[in-house]
């Protein structure tokens, strides 16, 4: 597709828990810059296939090459409750200007005027602008998303889609989101992947679909759901 | 004081026969507090007007009025701020000396499991003797002196720490340890970032157990025996029959107790302002 390497490249990779195989010769390609999205039903092993790109778990074989430091957002905030917004910001920021780095990356969520503030302070939607300020400031190859806004009401989702699209646009990140909404899918990839077995089952490049409806019905399908259109 | 307690009493005598509505009835937070001085101050006067009229033998109980003017008198022309600075001076020293110990080894615990199997087991025997059953021992080690009482205090302040700090640490939450690692924090990162915040609520509660056992300590080891001190002054008033010297001493005690345990929440406060319990209101 690019002559550029990809963002990620993974080939043949195997993740066992115990003697179960989770991860099963799974492969994959994101292009650099590239949106993917990816679904698949409860306990299919994406949070897995996150966790062995970001360099958090040991795999059993099979290859990964990724950018040595993605950054990451989990579904829960994870922001040091004993920091202000700016030092959760600029955690892990070798920079001496982290804090004007912070601010910078907190207005751009919508939060620059709250530096000082508390995590407690912060609604469920702030604090996950903040971790998501948290990431881009790391200024990452490649973004790691998981299932970052389903603990959020629907319209704070939307809200948040918005951002996430305008964000990744300004930093141009290659994104691997894992969500269960497919709706959400369809709003934010270029590409939307469906994960079963181990291994990644099919792929839908978004711009190639000429009816959203349609290509929601396959995802649908896909992932084990019939309804009657 | 008196009248406004008096005043106050109607009212809430006059809600009584309205307790169909609780709410209503919750008591005014103002008049509990001061209510709840009542009977001290009340305990306070008779014990007054009684030694006053001559009721109590002054030798078993001396009058408040008389401690308080022997206070005035010890400290003015006697020894009283001199021995208050020795007992002091060793419950610092035992704290400083028994809580860095505690911290480093429950630090050390915390962390690693192979520093867990060599120190805790021992750790634990040790703690399960009353600490101050070993006084005569250490009366034997090291004789009655300065460092036979810093040794007791610091082995009071040893295992309150010691065990809260590593509870601490092996408390911080791990989802927070593996944000760390995806941030890219190093160890000594990770520790000054995380892992001790995260242990710093455990470690002041800690801090507060051990301000009481080390202030029981002092006062054993100082009763014991001892050329200074607030303790000193105690066993001294006793050989001469002063009740309210001894009334005094143990006066002082208490406060500093309190006072300590005082400066250790004023310390949680500040230090822990970010936690939901500790937070003052609309604080930041
Ligand atoms: N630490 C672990 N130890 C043992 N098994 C695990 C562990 N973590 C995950 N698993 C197993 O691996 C499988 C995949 O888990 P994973 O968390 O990757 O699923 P998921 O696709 O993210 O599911 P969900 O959509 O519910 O988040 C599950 O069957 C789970 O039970
Ligand atoms: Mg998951």
């Amino acid at each position: 597709m690019s002559a550029l390497p990809p963002a990620v490249r993974v080939v043949n990779l195997v993740r066992r828990y115990g003697g179960r195989t989770v991860l099963n010769d799974l492969n994959l390609r994101i292009e650099r810059g590239e949106f993917v999205v990816l679904l698949g039903e409860s306990g299919c092993g994406k949070t897995t296939l996150l966790r062995a790109l970001a360099g958090l778990d040991h795999v059993q074989g099979g290859r990964i090459e990724a950018p040595r430091r993605p950054a990451m957002v989990f579904q829960e905030h994870r922001l040091l409750p004993w920091d202000p917004l700016w030092r959760n910001v600029a955690l892990g920021l070798q920079a001496a200007d982290a804090r004007a780095r912070a601010e910078a990356a907190l207005a751009e969520v919508g939060l620059g005027g709250r530096l000082d503030d508390w995590p407690r302070n912060l609604s469920g939607g702030q604090a996950q602008r903040v971790a998501l300020a948290r990431a881009l400031v790391q200024k990452p190859e490649l973004l790691l998303l998981d299932e970052p806004f389903a603990a959020l009401d629907a319209l704070t989702r939307i809200r948040m889609h918005a951002l996430v699209k305008q964000l990744v646009a300004r930093h141009r990140p290659a994104v691997l989101l894992v969500t269960h909404d497919v709706d959400e899918a369809i709003a934010l990839a270029d590409r939307i992947l469906v994960m079963r077995e181990g291994a990644i089952a099919a792929g839908y490049f978004v711009s190639d679909a000429r009816d959203p409806l349609a290509l929601r019905q396959s995802l649908l399908a896909e992932l084990g759901v019939t309804t009657f259109a | 004081m008196g009248s406004a307690l008096t005043s106050t009493l109607p009212a809430s005598a006059a809600s009584e026969p309205e307790a169909v509505v609780p709410p209503q009835h919750a008591a005014n937070p103002r008049m509990v507090a001061l209510l709840s001085w009542l009977a001290p101050v009340l305990l306070l006067l008779v014990w007054e007007a009684a030694a006053q009229l001559g009721r109590i033998p002054p030798h078993l109980l001396p009058a408040p009025s008389k401690v308080a003017r022997t206070a005035f008198h010890l400290a003015v022309h006697g020894s009283l701020l001199h021995d208050l600075g020795i007992s002091l001076l060793r419950a610092a020293a035992g704290f400083a000396i028994g809580g860095s110990i505690g911290f480093a080894l429950g630090t050390a615990v915390g962390f690693s499991r192979i520093a867990e199997a060599l120190i805790d087991r021992s750790v634990q025997m040790i703690r399960a003797i009353p600490f101050l059953a070993l006084l005569p021992l250490v009366i034997v080690w090291l004789g009655v002196g300065e460092a036979e009482k810093i040794f007791l205090v610091a082995l009071g302040v040893t295992f309150p720490i010691y065990i809260n700090t590593t509870l601490g640490i092996r408390q911080v939450d791990p989802k927070l340890l593996e944000l760390g690692r995806v941030q890219g924090l190093g160890t000594a990162a990770m520790i000054r970032r995380i892992v001790l915040p995260g242990a710093l609520p455990s470690v002041l509660t800690g801090v507060r157990y051990a301000l009481a056992t080390a202030w029981l300590a002092l006062v054993v080891a100082e009763t014991i025996g001892a050329d200074a001190g607030i303790g000193f002054l105690a066993m001294d008033a006793r050989e001469f029959l002063r009740t309210d010297v001894i009334f005094l001493t143990i006066l002082i005690y208490a406060l500093i107790g309190v006072s300590a345990d005082w400066v250790a929440r004023r310390l949680e406060r500040r230090l822990l302002a970010w936690h939901p319990n500790f937070a003052s209101p609309g604080g930041r």
